[in-house]
């Protein structure tokens, strides 16, 4: 049956705990933002993952991975082109470049990078797929998932906090009116300033974010580091209604006490009503 | 004459109304209206003050079946329902799993007011759509001891079997004390 939805309704993080406690076996579809994933699992341990349509041939993990110098990268491209992942491992090892923890580990690493990515992705399509393994010649590892799951969690927790501290991204920003503060004499990062460069009352943060081509978690973090620098401050975007304020109903007084009656007798009333919704 | 009461609870839409309907010996009362909310309107109406269903036990026990409201505006009245009952079964719709966080707030909402025995029902589960059960409970992060069992609301002896193993519960829990 259909394990799917909304990764605005189920995390990445809640997934593989899913997957790692019913130690599932499958691949995971998930169609995100601007690219789809393929995250494939044995008996709740990570495999297998793929990005969209990036190379993720072994050569190129190795050369990701700095076991491989660029030279070499393109000498593997040109001459062993038409090799499987797993002939080109075994060549490597063989050859004596390469130990099989080397390659092993550089194809987790890879892995691993791509779950770190998809931590990222707050919206998208999922589906589980038991009959969907990668492709016979890609090389697979068994990782749990335990360690992924712990460090989703913490971004997760990270995520909510500064969910917290910018609650809506269609506030906009302006500049801090502290006297002293001199943008020239900040030293800021290359994202940092591609935000910077948008604030202006007219612009919410959400419009900002499309601008730079950033995912909801990526500006949250640059324009919580802006406000802890004191660079910046929430405003009201410029016609924006001021909207009431509501008050929470959570709080709830406590338990009502159950009639208390004698045991014998509400085990006879039970098992009356037993007997009577099998009747039924 | 004794009667004792069992709430069915859940998020918008999950089945309660249908659950209730399924065995009641008498038509529903259901106090439905036209739903408003865009955001909500899935259905054509949604139960706002409580639905209620009987089951005639003999001469001097009748079993009432209260469901509870299903949107949220409604729940100041989930404690007025909960008071005295037996237990209480929290209905999930198996096919959607942006209503799981709701179920589980609207399930510990419930352990709060009484510590009663529950139990979940993953409904739908006739829809090509339904998350498997296991999938259900590893979702909404229930504990092991947890019954959640796969209902398909319109069915008769799947609606009994979700009594059944609610009354069963509360008669262990009796036989534990």
């Amino acid at each position: 049956m259909a394990l799917k939805g909304n990764l605005r309704d189920f995390t990445i993080t809640q997934l593989l705990n899913l997957v790692n406690l019913a130690r599932k076996t499958g691949s995971l579809i998930i169609e995100g933002p601007t690219d789809v994933a393929q995250v494939t699992f044995r008996d709740g341990k990570l495999a297998f993952a793929r990005l969209g349509q990036t190379d993720s041939s072994l050569a190129t993990i190795l050369h990701l991975n700095q076991k491989i110098t660029a030279g070499q990268y393109r000498v593997i491209k040109e001459r062993a082109g038409k090799m499987t992942d797993k002939e080109l491992g075994l060549l490597l090892i063989n050859a004596g470049y390469l130990s099989q923890e080397d390659i092993l580990g550089s194809v987790q690493q890879y892995f691993i990078a791509i779950i770190r990515q998809l931590y990222t992705w707050v919206d998208g399509f999922f589906r589980f797929q038991p009959d969907l393994m990668p492709p016979e010649d890609k090389i697979t590892v068994r990782l749990d998932l335990e360690n992924l799951i712990i460090e989703g969690s913490r971004q997760m927790k990270e995520q909510e906090q500064l969910q917290e501290e910018i609650p809506s991204l269609d506030m906009a920003l302006k500049f801090s009116e502290r006297p002293g503060t001199n943008l020239r004499n900040v030293s800021l990062s290359v994202e940092e300033w591609r935000v910077v460069s948008y604030i202006n009352p007219k612009n919410t943060i959400r419009q900002i974010a499309k601008a730079n081509k950033m995912n909801d978690l990526a500006i949250r973090r640059v324009v919580f580091s802006l406000l802890q620098a004191g660079l910046v401050q929430l405003a009201r975007p410029e016609g924006m209604p001021v909207a009431p304020v509501t008050s929470s109903s959570s709080s709830r007084p406590g338990a009502a006490p159950l009639p208390v009656t004698n045991k014998e007798e509400q085990k006879s009333l039970v098992n009356r009503l037993i007997s009577r919704i099998r009747s039924l | 004459m004794q009667t004792v009461k069992m709430v069915i609870t859940g998020p918008f839409s999950s089945g309660k109304t249908e659950f209730i309907r399924t065995v009641s010996e008498i038509d529903v009362v259901a106090t439905e209206r036209k739903i408003s909310s865009e955001v909500e309107k899935i259905k054509e109406s949604t139960t706002v003050a409580m639905d209620f269903g009987r089951i005639t036990v003999d001469d001097d026990l009748v079993l009432f079946l209260f469901g509870t409201p299903g949107q949220k505006r409604f729940d100041f009245m989930w404690e007025i329902l909960s008071e005295g009952m037996l237990g209480f079964i929290v209905m999930v719709d198996s096919t959607r799993p942006e209503t799981f966080r709701e179920a589980r707030t609207i399930l510990e909402t419930f352990k709060a007011y009484a510590p009663t025995p529950y139990i979940v029902a993953a409904n739908k589960q006739d829809s090509p759509d339904a998350w498997e059960v296991e999938d259900v409970k590893h979702a909404l992060r229930l504990d092991p001891e947890v019954k959640i069992m796969p209902c398909v609301a319109r069915n008769k002896e799947s609606v009994k079997t979700v009594l059944l193993e609610l009354l069963y519960g509360i008669l262990a829990e009796m036989e534990k004390n």
